[in-house]
């Protein structure tokens, strides 16, 4: 069962991957944003699955609770500054 | 038992990974939105709930499916407010450049 949580892990890893090209990659900063809460979301996930790795689950459960708090509140915080600055590309300044 | 667990937590992963494709592959913001929200809801909702079914019945399930509610909660919600501030800034969509969306 430790075989199969490493290589759910793994795969959730490939993922993130997927997700962080399109944050170095994307074309206006809130492109970036979106991947950024993508990976935010996999890694509670991948949190989890290391605590049924290491046996541990009772106290990475309390650290993915925080995690998920933490990404919520920065997205909203996020989605507000650009509510009133705009959402544009930060190089070009269009 | 297990073997419920491992099909709940696979086919999770797999909408997980689909969720990173279409980020990857989708033209414009908004699509990429679309399947951001609903995959992820979906995927982190049906492998939170096979890791509790592994781990029986308890207090640590017991938060596991405490976590999955909230994610059920709080990523629609977080979806909405990032594509409603896209929406206020005129990010255009893949195929109509100089749309103005409102205000």
């Amino acid at each position: 069962m430790q075989v199969f949580f490493l290589a759910t892990s793994l795969v959730i890893l490939l993922a993130v991957l997927l997700a962080l090209y399109r944050v170095i990659k994307g074309p206006a900063i809130i492109d970036r944003i979106v991947g950024l809460n993508v990976i935010g979301t996999k890694t509670i996930t991948i949190i989890l699955l290391t605590g049924f790795l290491f046996e541990r689950i009772e106290f990475f459960i309390d650290i993915a609770f925080v995690y998920a708090l933490i990404n919520f509140i920065g997205l909203l915080t996020f989605s507000k500054y650009f509510e009133r600055k705009g959402a544009n590309d930060w190089r070009t300044g269009k | 038992m297990t073997v419920l667990a491992v099909v709940f937590v696979c086919s999770g992963v797999f909408f997980l990974l689909l969720g990173a494709v279409g980020i990857l592959r989708f033209p414009d913001f908004y699509t990429r939105m679309h399947a951001a929200g609903k995959c992820d809801t979906l995927g982190v909702l049906l492998t939170f709930l096979g890791l509790a079914i592994y781990e029986g019945f308890g207090l640590a399930s017991a938060k596991i499916l405490l976590i999955a509610l909230f994610l059920l909660l709080t990523s629609p919600t977080a979806t909405h407010a990032i594509a409603r501030a896209a929406l206020n800034n005129t990010v255009t969509r893949a195929g109509r450049p100089e749309e103005t969306v409102r205000r």
